[in-house]
C-alpha cells in the first residue's frame, strides 16, 4: 500500500468502523480518531515530501503509483503528488480534523453524519492525489454527493431549496467540465490511438489550439462554478447558510478549493494557450468577483452570508491569480487557497458555535458578546484580523504575494485591473470591522446573553487548531511558499514556453 | 565593524512579551504584568541606548558621512529572483534617532500607566497591547525594505486599533476605533499601490539599492513616464498617502481627533509621539527619492504639511476637550515636520529641511508626549476631559503645572527650550525656499502659542472651580515620567542634530538665525500674551469674539465640517447606495436569473411530462396520428 492511497482508505476504514458500531456515542471518538490519524498522516507525507526534495528528488510528481482499472478507454487509477497537492492535502486534514470537533454535538442522526462528513471528506482526498483526470473527476462527484444530504437533512432553514440548488449548480458545472475532460482526453494523443487521462502525459503533448479554445473556457468554467466564479456563485450564499457547520466549513474550507486546484491544475495546465489568449476575460469576471463580493458582504445581516460573500471575494482572488499565469501570482493563489480555507473553515466553526449559544446568525440581535464570551470573542478577532490581510496571520502572505506577482505582469491592462483588485482591502476592512464591531464590542444588548457558557474543550481543539495555523503561515511563510515555488518551476515553464510574452 | 546583531533583541524582546501577556497574562497579577511589561520594554531602551552611542560615536564614517549598516537580514518570502520581502534591522542616523524617541517615549508610558491604569479591568490586556505597539513601532523603524516597512505599518495600525478601542464597551471608543482603522486604511491602499509601482519598475524592496542617489533604482524609475508624470513620481505620491495617512495628514485626519477615545497613556504614545510620524518618517526614508526624481511629489509633501498646520491650528483654538486641542495640536505640528522635508532637497546646505524636520520630530516627541501626559495626569484628577470643567489647579497639581508649562513654552518656540531650537531651524529652511510657506508657518507660530497658553491658562488659572473631590497631584509613577520629560523637553534643543542626523550623512554647518529666531519668538510671545488677556482670568473676551466671528467660529468648531462629510461618503454613497444595490443585484439578478432558469425546466418538464401517461391507447393514437402526418407530408413533399 502506498502512502497516498492511504488517504483514501483510512477514511473509507473510519466510515466502516462507524457503520459497524452500535453505540451511536462512541460514534465520534471513532471519527476524531480516523481524522486525527488523517492529519498525523498529513504531517508525514509533508515531511517525507521535503526529506525526498531535500534528497534532490526533482520529479514533477512523488510518490506516484499507477494501477490500470478500465483498460478500454485507458483509465488509470494513478496517483502522485507534488508541493501543491501536499499543501492542499495538509489543508483538507486540518479543516476535516477541526470539523469534526465543531460537530461534537450534533444528535441528530449522528451515525449517518459522521458517515456523509467522511464521505466527502475521501472525495476531496482522492481529488487531490489523482493525476488521472477521470478518477479525479469521479473523486470529485463524489464529493458533490453528500453535500446534498447533509444539507438537506441536518440543515437549518430553507434547506431544501438550498441543497437542491447548490446540487443542480455544481452539477451543471459538473456538465460543462465532463465535456471538457473529454475534449482534453480525444486530443491527447497527436495520432489518436494512445489517448490517455493522465495528466503528465497530456502535458507533454500540445493539444491544438482550435480544441483549446473550445474546451478551456468549459473546463474553466467547470471549475471556476465550484470555485465561486461571478456570475456563477450564487449556490454560496444559500448553501453555506443553510448548511450545519461543518459542512460550512468543509465546503468553503475546502471543496471551494477544488475549484480552484481544478482550475490551474486542469484547465491552464494543460491548455496555456487558450488560457492566455482568453484570461483577459476571465480576469474580468474574477475581478468582479472580487470588489462585488466584498461590497455584497457590506449590506449582510446574516453572518453565514457575510463569510459567504467574502469567500466569493477571496475566491475570486484565487482565480484572478491563477490567471496572471506567473510564477508568484500562482504561488500566491495557491497559499490564498490554504489561507481562505484555514480562514474561513474558522469563521464557520465560530459562527457556529455563537449560533449554537444565541440562536440567532443575525448581527444586529447580538452586541457586546466580547464581554460574555471572551474566548469565542478574541478567536473572532482573530479571524477577522486574518481576513482582512493582517501581517502575521496567513491572509497577508497570501494577498501580498498575489499583488505583487499579478503587478509584475507586462501588460498595462492586467496592472490595472490588479489595483482594482487590490483596492478590495479595504473594503474587506470595512465589513470585517463592522461585524466585530456590532457583533462583538460595545454594551451587551440582550439581557437574555449574559450568561452565555464560553468554549467548551471540544470547541477549543477545533478553533486553537485553525488559529494555530493561520499564525504559523503567516509568521514563517517561507517554507510553504518555497515549497510550492519549487513544484510550480515546471508548470511555469511550460507555460512560458508556449506564450513567450 | 561593530557587531550590532544584538539588535534582534530590541525586535524579538517585545515580540515575546507580547505573547506571553496575551496568552497567559490573565493568569499572572494583574501589577506582576505591569512590570514584567515594564521592566521588558526597560531593558529595550538599554539596548538602543546602547546602540545609539555605538553608532553615533564609535561607528566609522566614510566621506564624512554616516554609514547605513544592515545589521541582520533574512529573507521571509521569495516571490520572484529579485523580489523578496526581508526581514532585518538597519541603522542608519534617522533609525537610530527614532529608536531613542521610541523607547524613551514608549517606557516613560509604560511606567506612567502603572500608576494610571491602575485597578482598571483589562490591565495586563493593556500592557500586552503596549508591547504589540512596540514591537511593532520598533520593527517599522528598523525596516530594512519597504515591504517590512509596510507589514510593520499595517502591525501598528492594529495595535493603534486595539488601544483606541481598548474601552471596547464603550460605543464611542468602538467607533473611534473602527475608523481609525479604516481611514488609515483607505491610506495604506495608496502605500502598496505605491510599492507595487515601484518595485515594478525598480525590481527591489531594499531601502539601501532604493535611496542610493546615485544607484539604477532612482535613475531607471525617472524615465518611464505616466499620464504626464514620471512613474517614480506617481509612486512617491501613492506612498505619501500612506504616510498622510498615518500622520493624519489632511483629508485622512479625521481619525486623529477621535482617537483620542484611547487611554491617555496611548494617546501620548501611539498618537502623539510615535506611530503619527511614521509618515514623516516614511518621506524621510525616501528622501533620496523624492529630492532627486520625484520633485513634485515633494512639493505635493510641503503643500499638504503646510495646509494641515494651519487648518489644525485654527481648530485648535475652538476645541474644549484639551485631548481634542492636543490633538489637533499634533497634526499641526506633523504639518511643519512635513512641510520641513517638502522645502529641502539632497544633500549640503540646501538639505537644511531635512534636518529640521528630523529635529522638530524628536523634539516634539519629548514635549508633546510630556503635554499628554500631563493632560491625564489633569484628568486623573478631575475625572473631566473638558477645560470648561477645570481652573485653578496650579495650587493643587504643582508639579504636572511646572511640567506642562514647560511643554507649553517648549511647543511655543520660546528660547532656550528645545522647540525653539528646532521651530527655527524649519522656518529658516522654508525661508530659503519658498517664501508662501515660510509665511503660512510663521503665521501658525503664533497660533500654537495662542491655543497652547489658552489651554495652560484655563486649567491652571482662569476661574476658580469648586471641586466635588480636591483635585491631588499624582502618584510618583507618574510625576516621574513627567519630570524625565520635562528635562528632555528643556534640554534637547542642544544636541547637535546638524553633526547626526543629515539629510547625506555629513556634517551639516549651521547656527541661530537671528533674522528668523527673533521674529519667531516675539510672534510666540504674542500669542501668549493675547491668550494671557483672554484667558489668565475669567472674561468675557472669548465669548465676544465667538460672537463676532460667529460663522468662521461655527465652522471651525465644527472642525469644517469634514466629518459629516465623510459619514455622507461611507453611510450613504458606500453604504447605501453601493453596498446595498450591489447586494440586492445579487440576489434579485444573478440569483433570479439561475432560479429562473431551474423554474422553467421545471415548468416545461411539468408541460411535457403529460406525454409520458403510460396509457397504451394515447401512445397508439399519437403513434398512428404521427405516422399517418408523415406520411402524409412525404408524400405531398417528394411528389
Amino acid at each position: 500500500m502506498d502512502i497516498l492511497s492511504l488517504f483514501v482508505v483510512i477514511p473509507v476504514l473510519t466510515i466502516t468502523a462507524i457503520l459497524l458500531l452500535k453505540d451511536t456515542r462512541q460514534v465520534r471518538v471513532v471519527s476524531a480518531f480516523g481524522m486525527g490519524l488523517q492529519l498525523l498522516m498529513a504531517g508525514t507525507l509533508v515531511f517525507l515530501y521535503l526529506s525526498a526534495r531535500h534528497a534532490g528528488n526533482s520529479d514533477e510528481m512523488l510518490f506516484v503509483k499507477d494501477y490500470l482499472w478500465f483498460k478500454s478507454l485507458n483509465i488509470h487509477y494513478s496517483v502522485g503528488v507534488d508541493g501543491i497537492s501536499v499543501a492542499m492535502i495538509a489543508l483538507t486534514s486540518l479543516v476535516v480534523f477541526a470539523g469534526i470537533f465543531a460537530s461534537w454535538e450534533v444528535e441528530f442522526l449522528r451515525k449517518e453524519f459522521f458517515v456523509s462528513l467522511i464521505l466527502l471528506a475521501t472525495g476531496v482526498f482522492g481529488f487531490f492525489i489523482s493525476i488521472d483526470l477521470f478518477t479525479m473527476f469521479l473523486f470529485y462527484e463524489l464529493a458533490v454527493i453528500p453535500m446534498y444530504l447533509l444539507i438537506g437533512i441536518w440543515g437549518t432553514g430553507p434547506k431544501e431549496y438550498s441543497a437542491m440548488k447548490l446540487t443542480l449548480m455544481l452539477m451543471g458545472g459538473s456538465a460543462l467540465l465532463l465535456v471538457g475532460l473529454l475534449g482534453i482526453y480525444f486530443n491527447s494523443s497527436p495520432d489518436a490511438n494512445r489517448l490517455t487521462f493522465n495528466i503528465l502525459e497530456i502535458s507533454k503533448v500540445v493539444i491544438p489550439l482550435p480544441a483549446q479554445r473550445i474546451f478551456f473556457p468549459l473546463t474553466f468554467v467547470g471549475f471556476g462554478v465550484l470555485g465561486a466564479l461571478f456570475p456563477f456563485h450564487t449556490w454560496s450564499p444559500d448553501g453555506h447558510a443553510s448548511a450545519p457547520t461543518a459542512v460550512s466549513m468543509l465546503h468553503a474550507g475546502v471543496l471551494m478549493k477544488l475549484g480552484g486546484y481544478g482550475a490551474f491544475r486542469v484547465a491552464i495546465f494543460l491548455m496555456p494557450e487558450a488560457a492566455h489568449e482568453l484570461s483577459w476575460i476571465f480576469i474580468i469576471l474574477t475581478s468582479i468577483s472580487v470588489v462585488y463580493g466584498a461590497f455584497g458582504a457590506i449590506a449582510q445581516k446574516d453572518l453565514k452570508y457575510i463569510n459567504a460573500y467574502s469567500s466569493v471575494s477571496h475566491c475570486g482572488l484565487v482565480l484572478f491569480a491563477v490567471l496572471m499565469m506567473n510564477q508568484t501570482a500562482m504561488n500566491g493563489a495557491i497559499i490564498q487557497m490554504i489561507s481562505h480555507g484555514l480562514m474561513t473553515a474558522l469563521f464557520f466553526a465560530l459562527i457556529g458555535m455563537l449560533y449554537g449559544r444565541t440562536h440567532t446568525r443575525i448581527i444586529y440581535e447580538m452586541g457586546g458578546l466580547m464581554k460574555i464570551i471572551p474566548f469565542l470573542g478574541v478567536c473572532y478577532v482573530i479571524a477577522g484580523l486574518a481576513s482582512l490581510g493582517l501581517p502575521g496571520l496567513s491572509g497577508f502572505v497570501a494577498e501580498a504575494t498575489i499583488f505583487v506577482g499579478a503587478f509584475q505582469h507586462p501588460e498595462l491592462f492586467y496592472r490595472i485591473v490588479t489595483i482594482l483588485a487590490v483596492s478590495s482591502i479595504v473594503i474587506t476592512a470595512v465589513y470585517v470591522l463592522r461585524v466585530i464591531a456590532i457583533l462583538l464590542l460595545g454594551p451587551t444588548t440582550n439581557e437574555h446573553f449574559e450568561h452565555l457558557p464560553d468554549a467548551r474543550w471540544f470547541e477549543k481543539i477545533s478553533v486553537v487548531t485553525l488559529i494555530g495555523s493561520v499564525a504559523a503561515i503567516g509568521l514563517a511563510p517561507f517554507w510553504l511558499s518555497s515549497m510550492i515555488g519549487t513544484s510550480l518551476h515546471p508548470i511555469i515553464d511550460k507555460i512560458i514556453a508556449l506564450n513567450p510574452f | 565593524m561593530i557587531n550590532f546583531s544584538y539588535t534582534i533583541w530590541i525586535l524579538l524582546l517585545p515580540f515575546l512579551m507580547f505573547l506571553l501577556l496575551g496568552l497567559a497574562g490573565h493568569k499572572l497579577k494583574a501589577k506582576l504584568s505591569g512590570l514584567l511589561g515594564t521592566f521588558g520594554l526597560g531593558i529595550i531602551t538599554f539596548l538602543s541606548y546602547l546602540t545609539a552611542y555605538k553608532y553615533f560615536f564609535t561607528s566609522e564614517k566614510i566621506d564624512g558621512a554616516f554609514q547605513k549598516i544592515t545589521a541582520l537580514n533574512f529573507t521571509w518570502l521569495q516571490f520572484t529572483d529579485k523580489l523578496h520581502i526581508d526581514m532585518g534591522v538597519l541603522l542608519d542616523p534617522i533609525s537610530v534617532m527614532m529608536l531613542i524617541v521610541v523607547t524613551t517615549v514608549s517606557f516613560m508610558v509604560h511606567i506612567y500607566s502603572l500608576g494610571y491604569m491602575k485597578g482598571e479591568k483589562g490591565f495586563e490586556r493593556f500592557y500586552s497591547f503596549l508591547s504589540l505597539f512596540s514591537f511593532s513601532m520598533l520593527g517599522l523603524v528598523l525596516a530594512t525594505n519597504i515591504f517590512q516597512m509596510y507589514i510593520f505599518w499595517e502591525l501598528v495600525g492594529v495595535s493603534s486599533f486595539l488601544l483606541i478601542g481598548f474601552y471596547y464597551q464603550k460605543p464611542s471608543a468602538v467607533r473611534a476605533s473602527k475608523k481609525a482603522f479604516i481611514v488609515t486604511r483607505f491610506a495604506d491602499l495608496g502605500f502598496l499601490i505605491g510599492i507595487l509601482i515601484l518595485s515594478f519598475n525598480t525590481k527591489t524592496f531594499d531601502f539601501i539599492s532604493l535611496t542610493n542617489p546615485s544607484g539604477a533604482a532612482i535613475s531607471q524609475g525617472s524615465s518611464i513616464g505616466f499620464l504626464g508624470l514620471s512613474v517614480m513620481t506617481w509612486s512617491m505620491i501613492f506612498v505619501f498617502l500612506g504616510g498622510a495617512g498615518k500622520s493624519a495628514m489632511f483629508p485622512f485626519h479625521i481619525w486623529l481627533p477621535d482617537a483620542m477615545e484611547g487611554p491617555t497613556p496611548v494617546s501620548a504614545l501611539i498618537h502623539a509621539a510615535t506611530m503619527v510620524v511614521a509618515g514623516v518618517y516614511l518621506v524621510a526614508r525616501m528622501f533620496p527619492i523624492y529630492a532627486i526624481s520625484a520633485p513634485v511629489a515633494l512639493d505635493v509633501v510641503a503643500y499638504v504639511g503646510a495646509f494641515t498646520s494651519l487648518f489644525a491650528a485654527v481648530i485648535a483654538c475652538t476645541q474644549t476637550d484639551i485631548k481634542r486641542v492636543l490633538a489637533y495640536s499634533t497634526m499641526s505640528q506633523i504639518g511643519y515636520m512635513m512641510l520641513a522635508l517638502g522645502v529641502a532637497k539632497y544633500g549640503g546646505e540646501t538639505g537644511l529641511g531635512y534636518m529640521a524636520s528630523m529635529f522638530h520630530l524628536f523634539t516634539h516627541a519629548m514635549f508633546k508626549a510630556l503635554l499628554f501626559l500631563g493632560a491625564g495626569a489633569i484628568i486623573h484628577s478631575v475625572h473631566s476631559n473638558y477645560m470648561t470643567d477645570m481652573g485653578g489647579l496650579r495650587k493643587y497639581l504643582p508639579i504636572t503645572h511646572i511640567t506642562f508649562l514647560i511643554a507649553c513654552l517648549t511647543i511655543s518656540g520660546i528660547p532656550p527650550f528645545s522647540g525653539f531650537f528646532s521651530k527655527d531651524e524649519i522656518l529658516a529652511a522654508a525661508f530659503q525656499s519658498n517664501k508662501f510657506l515660510f509665511a503660512v508657518e510663521y503665521a501658525v507660530a503664533g497660533i500654537t502659542a495662542f491655543y497652547m497658553f489658552r489651554i495652560y491658562f484655563s486649567i491652571f488659572w482662569g476661574k476658580d472651580t469648586q471641586y466635588q473631590h480636591t483635585p491631588h497631584e499624582a502618584p510618583a509613577t507618574m510625576t516621574i515620567p513627567l519630570i524625565i520629560l520635562a528635562i528632555g523637553a528643556a534640554v534637547s534643543g542642544f544636541i547637535p542634530f546638524n553633526k547626526l542626523v543629515t539629510s547625506d550623512g555629513k556634517i551639516l554647518e549651521t547656527g541661530i538665525n537671528l533674522v528668523i529666531a527673533i521674529p519667531s519668538v516675539l510672534i510666540g510671545l504674542l500669542g501668549i500674551g493675547i491668550a494671557y488677556i483672554m484667558y489668565r482670568r475669567e472674561s468675557t473676551i472669548p465669548d465676544k469674539l465667538a460672537a463676532m466671528f460667529k460663522y468662521s467660529y461655527k465652522w471651525a468648531y465644527n472642525k469644517f465640517y469634514i466629518d459629516e462629510l465623510y459619514l455622507f461618503v461611507t453611510k450613504k454613497i458606500i453604504f447605501r447606495y453601493i453596498a446595498v444595490p450591489v447586494a440586492w443585484f445579487d440576489r434579485h439578478v444573478v440569483d433570479a436569473t439561475m432560479n429562473t432558469i431551474a423554474s422553467v425546466t421545471q415548468g416545461v418538464s411539468f408541460r411535457i411530462r403529460g406525454f409520458q401517461s403510460g396509457q397504451l391507447q394515447k401512445y397508439a393514437f399519437v403513434f398512428i396520428t404521427g405516422a399517418i402526418m408523415l406520411a402524409v407530408l412525404f408524400i405531398y413533399l417528394w411528389k
